[in-house]
């Protein structure tokens, strides 16, 4: 139940900071992608459950409160959920450098998604454009934003672990 | 162990039925856009109030900054400010001269003043859309303060966008510059009709696509003013856009396309005024009515520009139409 709770007020905290205070650090009108962070972490240090969750749900409001489309961002964040929640076990998830490959593997794919339905559907064909000015910085800033978000999510999700059933949660999953 | 295949079947089986969930949902909203409307009602108002407070720490705490300007800087700026102040004075004076003989003419053309003073409604810009792609922002005002659906948005004088949804106190504007967007409008100097397309790559250079300009006498030069056209379903004639920077002929030699700089800056837009009356949709067959009415020429070039924007702009006509709405 606390886990829920918290889930859900991460989730909402994200998109608000995602629509406003990004808003504010974004360099050359590029900012980092939140969300991407906060699927990706959950789904490493969780399991592929909550990070379809974690993802479906933040796509979705994402789309909700912005989008034309409903359930396009929901389908993008859900599958990177899953996909990284398969390297739950494999990996630590107190080393940094998994989650930052992820996070970036992840973003890049995220950026070409959103070009190949949403740009070259429409007959924008410099991808190469698209991906010099947005998809690779909007990575990199991400991943500098990694460093700082994931400590503070994986010490958030210690912490549940430690709460929820007396710190061996997250080996019985 | 069979625990384990059980957990990855279940996985799996979510992954697949929540997939098939935002299938259904895209097709949903692209069939119909209303059926998720209440969704979008429900969310922004538990949100907007939050972002509405986290922007307003925001710029008080960009407000604490500006105080630490230097005096000297604004003492010089006062001394530049009454200068300008003075000129403006000796223009305004023929402006008002101007205005006279205007208003006289008109009255002699006995053409309603409808366009000079629309009600506007000021609004707060709160947030902005979560990814790098789209030129989408949220305002702090909507239906409770006479906002609707297709209100247009101004700012310094220029056209900022279109309202695209709507809340109690919250609504969501699309830019003009943002890649769906396409705005039919005129050179104002010649009336010669063109569309104003947005385009994620003009933007680092603060310029916007001017394409299927008519100009068959060669009249427009760079420089001219742009406005909206009246011939626009969604947006309100002759608010102006922004100025001519570049002009080519098409390979086709029958239309020409371009650059417009916009006068609005997009990037540090914080306050807009939302014109609370829109233009009234009138279905097209009635449309040519009414301009066939009104003038011949009208008419012509009415039916050119829907003929030009038919064949070529098929592929983005839906998303088009969607910016507009």
């Amino acid at each position: 139940m606390r886990r829920k709770l918290t889930m859900t007020v991460l989730i909402l905290i994200s998109i608000i900071l995602q629509s406003t205070v990004c808003q504010m650090i974004s360099i050359a009108s590029v900012k980092p992608n939140l969300l991407i962070i906060l699927t990706v972490s959950f789904g490493l240090m969780r399991g592929r459950r909550s990070g379809m969750l974690t993802g479906f749900f933040c796509g979705l409001l994402t789309d909700i409160f912005f989008n034309t489309i409903i359930g396009f961002n929901a389908l993008i964040y859900l599958w990177v959920g899953y996909f990284s929640g398969n390297f739950y076990r494999i990996f630590y998830d107190d080393d940094i450098k998994t989650p930052l490959f992820l996070i970036s593997v992840s973003d890049i794919v995220y950026g070409i998604v959103q070009y190949g339905f949403l740009f070259l559907m429409r007959g924008r064909i410099h991808f190469f454009y698209y991906l010099g000015r947005i998809i690779l910085p909007e990575m990199l800033y991400t991943l500098i934003l990694t460093f700082v978000v994931y400590q503070i999510l994986y010490a958030i999700n210690k912490k549940l672990c430690m709460t929820d059933r007396g710190g061996t949660d997250s080996f019985v999953s | 162990m069979k625990k384990k295949t059980n957990d990855t079947l279940k996985n799996k089986s979510i992954l697949i039925g929540l997939s098939v969930l935002c299938t259904g949902l895209i097709a949903v909203s692209f069939l119909e856009n209303d059926a998720v409307s209440p969704l979008r009602q429900a969310s922004g108002f538990v949100i907007t109030p939050i972002q509405k407070g986290i922007n307003g720490f925001g710029s008080w705490l960009s407000g604490l900054t500006d105080n630490f300007e230097d005096a000297v800087s604004l003492r010089k700026e006062n001394e530049d400010l009454q200068a300008k102040v003075d000129t403006l004075t000796e223009e305004n004076t023929q402006l008002v001269q101007d205005k006279e003989e205007l208003t006289r003419l008109r009255e002699l053309l006995s053409l309603d003043e409808q366009y000079d003073d629309y009600e506007k409604v000021g609004a707060r810009v709160i947030a902005k859309e979560s990814g790098n792609w789209f030129q989408l922002f949220t305002i702090d005002k909507g239906t409770s303060d006479g906002i609707q659906k297709d209100c247009n948005v101004i700012s310094g004088g220029g056209l900022v966008g279109i309202v695209t949804e709507v809340g109690p106190n919250w609504a969501t504007v699309r830019s003009i510059i943002d890649d769906n967007s396409n705005v039919s409008a005129m050179v104002s100097t010649t009336s010669d009709q063109c569309i104003i397309a947005g385009d994620l790559r003009l933007i680092d250079e603060g310029s916007l696509n001017l394409v299927k300009l008519t100009d068959s006498d060669n009249k427009v030069h760079v420089g001219d003013k742009v406005v909206t056209s009246y011939i626009s379903e969604k947006f309100l004639p002759g608010i102006l856009i922004g100025y001519i920077s570049e002009l080519n002929n098409d390979s086709n030699n029958l239309t020409k396309s371009g650059y417009i700089t916009p006068v609005v800056d997009f990037r540090h837009l914080q306050e807009v005024l939302v014109i609370l009356q829109r233009k009234e949709y009138v279905p097209s067959d009635s449309v040519s009515d009414n301009s066939g009415s009104s003038g011949t020429t009208g008419k012509a070039e009415a039916s050119k520009e829907s003929q030009a924007e038919t064949p070529a702009q098929t592929e983005t006509s839906t998303d088009s139409t969607d910016a507009q709405e």
